[in-house]
């Protein structure tokens, strides 16, 4: 059986004595492969208005700044649950199946 | 020079725990545990111990807040019985792989049902498998011994787990027997400074009690595994270390006239005081009997079981918790499986004695001694002294 080559692996002697963690050493796990479907935003219905940043459970959108006007979803760690797409009020946000 | 005076069990544990300068205790009393942590809870309030008392609500809280105190690293003590350590089940469990240093008393009682506030070992046999250190005292002194040993095995950063550390309720629980109570200085010299391998310092933040996913559960376990495993070393240090500073020397499994006893009856706990006067009496029929008591129930010390048991011609294994359904009690099941890969393999037979506080009598263990040398014992663990 081959090993998935995820972070999440560890031999016995590599993991910390008595299972602990660092602060922020979650941004090591990438959960973006959990996703079957991604939030595809489609910028020109978009009104930066930020309910998809301030919804997602995650924290995956990233506010681009007052030039760019928009939020932008972190792949990496978007879990694909579409509570965005559901909450935007311009129904900017399709969620997409992700094709393997 | 430490004196000798009468004193209950449980009152001379708790002196115990106040000699090992304990920061927290976090307790529910429920009987035969009850006077350990009472007499606790009045050498706080009267200022004789200076420690944080937590009288929780229930022993899942009084375990959860044991593993807090410890990962904050304080020095922490609780103790508890029967329904008491089956409310703990969940957090049990926990403690090990968090490697926090508990130290627990547990009045060994019978569970339910029928409701029973008397001894067996019913309790601690339904945790067995949580990955706690377990020693078994045999008489007051011991408690007491055992007491302060777990605190320094189980702060050992090599080991970092918590140790329950077990003695019959009401059978040693409640009996006034003759203690020497250490001095503070020769507990000082024996019991350093509690130093935490893990501590949660807001300077140096860590997370405790993390998920582990398929990808790192087995690890997890495994990596605890071996930490327990590795920990009896520490514990024969810690007896030896012991010794130097008291004079009583403790050994993980300890031998009674058995060097040529053509049979030997294996036990753990109180019992085994009866059980010497049993064997005494036997011996002076010429009857080639003895006796090997378990202290250290886990990591299981299977090399120093079979080197005491295996050159007997038969075997007797007393358990004080039948497991229904089984055909073998816990220790009987055990030490079984340690002869199948052994070329010297007495014949066993397994014996539940003493359920729910019922007497266990020299005429019991001459019984045992009978049955278990005639040939004839069955291959079921046989209830001894049960009516039907």
């Amino acid at each position: 059986m081959t090993k998935p080559t995820i972070d999440a692996f560890a031999k016995v002697g590599d993991l910390p004595a008595g299972f602990t963690a660092k602060p922020g050493s979650t941004m090591d796990f990438k959960t973006g492969d959990w996703r079957s479907v991604r939030p595809v935003l489609d910028r020109e219905k978009c009104i930066y208005c930020g309910f998809c940043y301030f919804y997602c459970p995650d924290g995956v959108y990233h506010d681009m700044g007052k030039d760019e006007k928009y939020y932008k979803a972190d792949y990496d760690y978007c879990k694909g649950c579409g509570v965005c797409a559901q909450e935007c009020p311009k129904k900017a946000i399709t969620m997409t199946l992700e094709e393997v | 020079m430490a004196k000798r005076i009468g004193m209950e069990v449980s009152i001379a544990v708790a002196e115990a725990v106040k000699l090992a300068n304990t920061d927290v205790i976090a307790a529910y009393p429920i009987t035969p545990q009850t006077h350990i942590v009472e007499h606790l809870s009045e050498l706080v309030a009267d200022g004789h111990l200076d420690a944080a008392y937590i009288p929780v609500e229930s022993e899942h809280s009084a375990m959860s807040s044991c593993i807090g105190s410890s990962a904050a690293g304080a020095r922490t003590f609780t103790a508890t019985s029967s329904q008491g350590l089956a409310l703990m089940n969940e957090m049990l469990y926990i403690a090990p792989v968090l490697r926090v240093p508990i130290v627990l008393a547990i009045a060994n009682r019978a569970l339910s049902a029928p409701i029973n506030i008397w001894n067996d070992h019913s309790d601690i046999m339904s945790v067995r498998d949580a990955g706690w250190i377990c020693l078994f005292a045999e008489n007051g002194q011991e408690a007491v011994d055992m007491t302060l040993a777990s605190f320094r095995i189980a702060e050992d950063p090599a080991v970092s787990l918590p140790v329950s550390m077990n003695i019959d309720g009401f059978t040693l629980s409640h009996f006034i027997e003759p203690i020497l109570i250490p001095e503070q200085a020769e507990v000082d010299k024996f019991l350093p400074p509690f130093k935490p391998m893990l501590k949660l310092d807001i300077k140096d933040p860590i997370s405790i009690g993390l998920l582990g996913a398929p990808e790192c559960y087995t690890e997890s376990r495994k990596a605890t595994d071996d930490v327990l495993w590795a920990s009896k070393a520490v514990v024969v240090k810690a007896f030896d270390e012991f010794n130097k500073v008291f004079g009583r020397q403790y050994n993980v499994v300890e031998s009674y006239r058995a060097e040529d006893a053509e049979t030997i009856i294996l036990l753990m706990g109180s019992i085994a005081e009866t059980a010497m006067t049993a064997v005494d009496e036997m011996r002076d029929q010429g009857k080639k009997v003895g006796l090997v008591r378990i202290r250290l129930w886990r990591p299981l010390p299977e090399a120093e079981i079979l080197a005491a048991v295996s050159k007997a011609k038969n075997l007797a294994i007393i358990d004080r918790h039948a497991i229904l359904g089984c055909s073998t009690g816990p220790v009987g099941l055990e030490v079984k499986s340690l002869f199948y890969q052994s070329n010297e393999k007495p014949n066993t037979s397994n014996y539940i004695v003493g359920l729910g506080g019922r007497d266990v009598t020299r005429d019991d263990f001459k019984y045992i001694y009978e049955k278990a040398s005639s040939g004839q014992a069955q291959s079921r663990c046989e209830y001894v002294g049960v009516y039907e």
